[in-house]
């Protein structure tokens, strides 16, 4: 057993106990990092902001969300929107949080393709915010289902649907998922659970993972440059704070992120007040009907790409390669083949050009998810689907041809 | 080392505001069509040519008019002459209490409503006479002298009866104008009425019957029961529901709702009501989100003044 003293103060009381002097050390004051990184690395930071957000209203909500079909519309818009004080207010940092955390997520995650974050030892961190974008992706969706209006139920009925597997007709797994023929009580009562509960459980997990997969590649840079932490964090520690290229987590780096994470909080702000509407679909606020299908169903503008993916085919082929755009992303860090972990602009034309592509045909296969599928939209879409497929084939391709810079 | 802040800043919002213009803005623009606000003129009815007596517009509308043979004017002293869901059973639809008519109505509106209802109402796809289809409210075909004279003075009649526009609140705005139809539980308003709060259960009961009796009735006659519209206003929005309201048929070709003729003063109590109901926190967001924004910039403010304290060794 460790040999305890008498202590001299509640910090030496806690040290003893807990250590809590080298945790402090290990987490922020000498958990290095580069100088040469810009705000983009403050985006970690505005999501955990944007999580908490999340969380705390999420609770707040749960106080009085009635998880029955019959039940459910109303005490969402009316006990919480009317009754409830501030409960319109919760509702709307929630409902924004929830689209908001998916567009921060989105420049995480170009970001870290951009600088090529995801290679030399980074590959946990990219692996584990891919597991992280799977279950905020589940939340977001179980989330949905919860007010019990028109979009809930269809956008639950045609997910809940592909699961049939196309021309395979296990519709008994779909009614197994749903726990019904059609989504009703069992069905809300599931997603209710998974959304408040195991969902968010594994959320909270997977940061902790994400964070661990952090401390020891340390963070990138924007140069791409390979930094000697030990030398340098010294030089910092021997007083040369200037001269160094790394600086402390804590209270450097947190200061910066601080400062971006109050930017970003004004922009947030501003749309929880004045401009909510594209973060809570009108058409959900329709009450849930079964006998009335709506003129448009489409999923949160967050999902559009990858539905996009699903549309423009038959249904086998329209399944598989929506599974294949579900998971590809996680093996970005095998697939490119390249020595290089430098900004992509640096990384000669063919990546460059791959990077940019990726990001503009994704934001086209975004619009067209949402708009009707007729005429020239449904064309632009089936090329934007195949191109995006392409690109991913032609990764590897790319990649290994890459000179070394 | 060039500062690259402010260009990867340009870029993120470069392409955040395409994929918003894109989902938001442009792809609403292609789902929905856009039906240009009339403003309420009802340009394509007949202008009014004669200027109207109140007095020989009472008598017409008590007696040869008949109007009180299906309506109720409570402001005249002539009550309902049966319940509601009683009325509805006879008409399909409880014939509204015509007190406030002169205010709620547009006035070319109403003078073309009492010779032709179907006309006026633009339902003549569900109603035509001649496929003995007949409305049930039965048009006016004169009393014998100038039928324009007569029609006129019973738009001034309903006039003179009517409260002042001022007066009009936005709930009386929506209860006449929609609410035979329309129900707006968030507000307790059913197609009959205001739910009173009963002592027994029972009482609570036997209303919720006359209402369903009610629906039943109107269920028939419009083919569906016209929805609760407790959160319109949400799902739809004020132009899409003015001008629907200004003329159903730009929106929903064939649609068993009628034109209402209301004015635009009416039509924005409506919404107005509707927003009560279905956005009843509006002001207090408005107050709420001016301290929140003055408040977080302020935490901005002091978060860079930190940033820039703990950067200056730094460099
Ligand atoms: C045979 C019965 C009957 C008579 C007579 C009748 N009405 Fe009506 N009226 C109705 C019914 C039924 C409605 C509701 C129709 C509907 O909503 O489809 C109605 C609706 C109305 C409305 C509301 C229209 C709207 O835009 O919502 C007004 C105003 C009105 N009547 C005025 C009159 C006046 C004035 C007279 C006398 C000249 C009159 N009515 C005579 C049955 C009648
Ligand atoms: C005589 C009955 C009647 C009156 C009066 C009436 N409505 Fe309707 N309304 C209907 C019916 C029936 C429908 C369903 C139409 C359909 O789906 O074709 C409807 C549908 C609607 C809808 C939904 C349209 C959609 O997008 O599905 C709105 C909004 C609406 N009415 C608003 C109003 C307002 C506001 C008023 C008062 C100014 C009003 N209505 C008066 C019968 C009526
Ligand atoms: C809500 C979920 C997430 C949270 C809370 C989160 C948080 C963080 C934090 C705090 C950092 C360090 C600071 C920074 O570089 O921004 C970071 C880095 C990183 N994250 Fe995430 N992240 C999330 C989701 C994701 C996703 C979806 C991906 C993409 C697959 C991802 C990939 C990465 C990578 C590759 C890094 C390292 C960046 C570098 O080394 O430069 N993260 N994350």
């Amino acid at each position: 057993m460790a040999h305890f003293t008498k202590a001299t103060s509640v910090k030496d009381w806690l040290n003893q106990r807990l250590a809590i002097e080298k945790v402090e050390k290990v987490m922020a004051s000498e958990y290095w990092i580069p100088k040469n990184i810009n705000f983009l690395w403050a985006m970690g930071m505005v999501l955990v902001v944007t999580f908490v957000l999340l969380l705390v209203s999420g609770i707040f909500l749960l106080m009085y969300y009635v998880p029955t079909t019959a039940e459910a519309f109303y005490s969402v818009n009316y006990t919480i929107m009317r009754e409830v004080g501030y409960g319109w207010l919760w509702r709307h940092v929630h409902g924004v949080a929830a689209s908001v955390v998916f567009l921060v997520i989105y420049i995480h995650m170009f970001t870290a393709i951009y600088y090529g974050s995801y290679k030399k030892g980074r590959e946990m961190i990219w692996i584990s915010g891919m597991l992280l974008f799977i279950a905020f992706s589940t939340e977001a969706f179980s989330g949905y289902m919860l007010p019990w209006g028109q979009m809930s139920y269809w956008a639950g009925m045609v997910i809940t649907n592909l699961f049939a597997g196309g021309s395979l007709h296990a519709d008994g797994l779909v009614e197994w998922i749903r726990g019904d023929y059609v989504p009703a009580q069992a069905f809300l009562g599931r997603f209710f659970m998974l959304h408040v509960l195991l969902v968010p459980i594994a959320i909270m997990g997977l940061i902790g993972l994400h964070f661990a997969a952090l401390r020891i590649p340390h963070v990138n840079n924007q140069d791409g440059e390979e930094i000697d932490f030990d030398v340098e964090s010294k030089k910092y520690l021997n007083g040369d704070k200037a001269g160094s290229k790394v600086m402390r987590f804590a209270n450097d780096f947190m200061s910066k992120d601080m400062m971006v994470v109050g930017i970003f909080l004004i922009f947030f702000f501003y749309l929880v007040f004045y401009n909510y509407g594209f973060a809570m679909d009108p058409v959900n606020f329709d009450p849930a009907d079964g006998l009335k299908t709506p003129a448009h169903i489409y999923p949160e503008w967050y999902f559009l790409w990858s539905y996009e993916i699903l549309r423009p085919f038959n249904i086998d082929l329209g399944l598989a390669l929506f599974g294949f755009a579900q998971v590809i992303f996680v093996f970005l860090p095998f697939l490119d083949r390249s020595p290089n972990s430098v900004p992509a602009n640096r990384r000669g034309a063919a990546f460059k050009v791959w990077f940019w592509l990726m990001l503009s045909n994704m934001i086209v296969l975004t619009a067209m998810g949402k708009l009707p599928p007729e005429g020239v939209f449904s064309q632009i879409g089936l090329v934007a689907a195949i191109l995006f497929i392409a690109q991913w084939i032609a990764l590897p391709i790319i990649t290994s041809m890459e000179k070394k810079v | 080392m060039k500062n690259k802040e402010p260009i990867i800043l340009a870029v993120v919002v470069f392409f955040t505001l395409v994929t918003y213009y894109l989902v938001e803005p442009y792809a609403h623009h292609v789902m929905h069509k856009h039906v240009e606000s009339e403003s309420f003129a009802y340009a394509d009815l007949p202008a009014i040519t004669k200027t109207g007596d109140a007095a020989r517009g009472q008598d017409l509308v008590m007696g040869a008019g008949a109007c009180v043979g299906c309506h109720a004017i409570e402001a005249a002293g002539m009550p309902a002459a049966m319940e509601p869901q009683m009325a509805a059973a006879s008409y399909g639809v409880n014939p509204p209490d015509l007190s406030n008519a002169g205010v709620i109505y547009d006035a070319r509106f109403l003078t073309d409503l009492i010779k032709n209802p179907a006309h006026a109402l633009k339902v003549e796809h569900k109603f035509d006479a001649d496929k003995g289809q007949m409305h049930p409210m039965v048009g006016f075909y004169g009393a014998g002298g100038d039928i324009d004279q007569e029609v006129a003075d019973m738009v001034a009649y309903l006039q003179s009866i009517a409260v002042k526009p001022e007066a009009v609140t936005p709930a009386l705005a929506y209860e006449n104008a929609c609410g035979r139809c329309h129900a707006m539980s968030y507000e307790n308003w059913t197609q009959i009425g205001t739910k009173p709060k009963f002592k027994h259960e029972k009482d609570s009961l036997a209303f919720d019957i006359k209402v369903l009796e009610y629906q039943d009735s109107i269920k028939t006659y419009m083919g569906k029961l016209p929805p609760d519209l407790s959160m319109y206003i949400r799902s739809r929005n004020e132009q899409f529901i003015s001008t629907l309201v200004e003329n159903p048929q730009n929106h929903l070709a064939g649609t068993a709702m009628p034109r209402t003729g209301v004015t635009a003063d009416t039509m924005d109590k409506v919404i107005e009501h509707m927003k009560d109901a279905g956005d009843t926190k509006r002001h207090k967001r408005e107050e709420v989100g001016k301290t929140v924004m003055i408040f977080i910039v302020i935490f901005a403010l002091f978060a860079l003044l930190w940033k820039k304290q703990v950067w200056r060794d730094l460099h």
